[in-house]
């Protein structure tokens, strides 16, 4: 079944701002699903038109088989949303924020409770329920909107950049959090700027650009496409000169680092045994960018088409 | 659950949202009516009253106690539902209700009940007030209730539309300064319109706060200056039309979708 399925999505803003160019898009249920573009892109747009905070000027929008112009409480009643922006009342105590969004799902108060107290011990919350949310620190109030969100055991949870400004420590942990949830059943839609987070995270991916969908295809599939990733190499001995090796492109960055531009013509093996030629001996090796930010540059500078990318 | 359960639910939990955010803040918002109110009390009812003498039979505290409980009502109702709805737009916290599978009579009967219970709360503690200065005797409990509750709905309702509007705080104290509190203060709450000149009665017929306050005042001294009929029409029928209103906004997504 269809968790979500867009079709022909159309959105142009009063001031004449075209966002949507009618899209078509179809995610899977129990997918761990991309979306990603740059800012302006219509993301949010998009999940705005779904999740009912934005009107669509034409087109079709289906969560688990409702329409959203036919039956929009159905399809509001399986969606939980984490939105890029605070917006919860500030001024309100944590457990209250939960409990109260639960009751607008029609959940009486002591269960809606109950389910607040589960939610919020598992992110870490409870020992702050107490407090007003303008008192919680950014990655707490993260954590808030995600329990807030999922109160009502939504089917499809939206997550538009989850993680921004959170440490990198919290992350993780909210990663781990999210793809439990997801091993549970619900469909997660991810969009996000940080682009290794899609790719740790996400099954399939769509690539949206200036209102367009640019690409829509499997994770790996897509990353199978790199033509060429760069790679830093750290060698055992300090080295002062490198010579050229036929069919890359290296270069020494210091004594013990050599940075490598590697096609899949050839591969990472070839350049470690020309190396080992040379009497250089590799210690490790790392992707000097994320090979998804590598491919979504790509993309986004050649306006959806697949420049530097492999057939 | 079926949808009426979900609907009742969410009804109470709005509700219950609305009543707690004004009793938190009770200093701000049921104390500063309390004090104005005793204030007009002690001038224009003992001060200024004892001078004026009788009106149209009643002594002149007791005239205009029955409009002062009510311009407290007004605008405290107004006052709740546009001030907590334009909060949670500037918040965007009103995204909570709108991605909930709610009908928009839901979000609209939630905010107006909140409004209402401020209204009775400021009202009944104003009439609390009014004790001290006068023995107050109500003529008709159910005049006087319906016209209550009827008030503070349409006031209600009114301020809810104010906040769809509203893009700024300076936005939500427009309508209260420059169209409420003159209308409330020409709407027959410290005179009888019998007092004016023809034309200026005339004139006054125009103002639907004038029907209220007479309304109002019959509940409580069993006198008015209009036909109880005729501020029922008005007062009802001017909950539809604003009621209507503020639905078609909500169905629209006026100033709260993009």
């Amino acid at each position: 079944m269809k968790a979500l399925s867009l079709h022909k999505l159309h959105k142009v803003y009063r001031n004449g701002h075209e966002a949507l160019c009618g899209i078509d898009l179809d995610v899977d249920e129990g997918d761990f699903f991309a979306l990603l573009g740059p800012n302006g892109a219509g993301k949010s747009t998009a999940i705005g038109i779904v999740s009912s905070l934005v009107n669509k000027t034409s087109g079709t929008v289906e969560v688990f088989g409702h329409d959203l112009d036919r039956d929009p409480g159905g399809v509001k009643a399986c969606i939980g949303l984490v939105p890029q922006e605070f917006n919860f009342n500030q001024f309100e105590p944590v457990v209250e924020i939960v409990v109260n969004q639960a009751g607008y799902y029609g959940i009486p108060r002591r269960e809606g409770y109950r389910r607040a107290e589960a939610s919020l011990r598992q992110l870490e919350l409870w020992d702050r329920r107490d407090v007003q949310a303008r008192e919680l620190s950014g990655g707490m109030k993260r954590r808030l909107m995600i329990a807030r969100a999922l109160v009502h055991r939504p089917r499809l949870l939206i997550l538009d950049e989850p993680t921004a400004g959170v440490d990198i420590e919290i992350r993780r942990s909210m990663w781990d959090f999210l793809r439990e949830t997801n091993a549970g059943g619900t469909t997660i839609i991810l969009t996000t700027h940080y682009l290794e987070e899609a790719e740790s995270l996400c099954r399939n991916i769509a690539i949206i650009n200036r209102g367009r969908i640019a690409e829509r295809a499997r994770m790996n599939e897509l990353l199978r496409r790199l033509h060429a990733e760069t790679f830093l190499l750290d060698v055992r001995d300090e080295i002062t000169e490198l010579d050229p090796i036929p069919g890359f492109e290296v270069r020494l960055i210091d004594s013990t680092t050599i940075e490598a531009c590697v096609t899949r013509e050839y591969g990472i093996g070839r350049l470690i045994a020309a190396l080992h030629r040379q009497g250089i001996e590799v210690l490790s090796l790392r992707n000097k960018q994320n090979r998804l930010e590598q491919l979504f540059i790509d993309m986004v500078r050649s306006g959806g088409a697949q420049k530097g990318l492999a057939p | 659950m079926n949808r009426i359960g979900v609907y009742r639910v969410a009804f109470q939990t709005i509700v219950t949202k609305e009543i707690l955010r004004f009793v938190r803040i009770w200093v701000q918002t049921v104390l500063p009516p309390a004090i104005t109110m005793a204030l007009y009390f002690v001038i224009f009812g003992k001060l200024i009253g004892a001078q004026i003498g009788d009106m149209e039979g009643f002594r002149y505290i007791d005239f205009i106690v029955p409009g002062l409980i009510l311009m407290s009502v007004i605008s405290n109702s107004y006052a709740n539902v546009v001030s907590s709805f334009y909060s949670s737009k500037f918040q965007h916290n009103i995204e909570e209700l709108l991605i909930a599978p709610l009908p928009n009579f839901i979000i609209l009967a939630g905010y107006v009940a909140g409004g209402v219970a401020r209204g009775v709360v400021v009202g009944v503690t104003v009439t609390l007030v009014s004790l001290f200065f006068t023995d107050l005797e109500v003529h008709s409990y159910g005049v006087t209730f319906a016209v209550f509750v009827l008030t503070s709905v349409l006031f209600s309702t009114a301020g809810f539309i104010n906040a769809v509007y509203a893009n700024s705080f300076d936005d939500i104290s427009i309508v209260p300064t420059f169209v409420l509190t003159p209308l409330t203060y020409l709407g027959g709450v410290f005179y009888s319109i019998g007092m004016l000149p023809p034309l200026w009665q005339a004139v006054s017929l125009a103002n639907p706060v004038l029907y209220m306050v007479n309304a109002f005042r019959y509940g409580l001294l069993g006198f008015s200056d209009i036909a109880l009929w005729q501020a029922f029409t008005i007062i009802v029928g001017f909950i539809v039309a604003l009621g209507a209103y503020a639905m078609w906004l909500l169905k629209r997504g006026i100033g709260i979708k993009s």
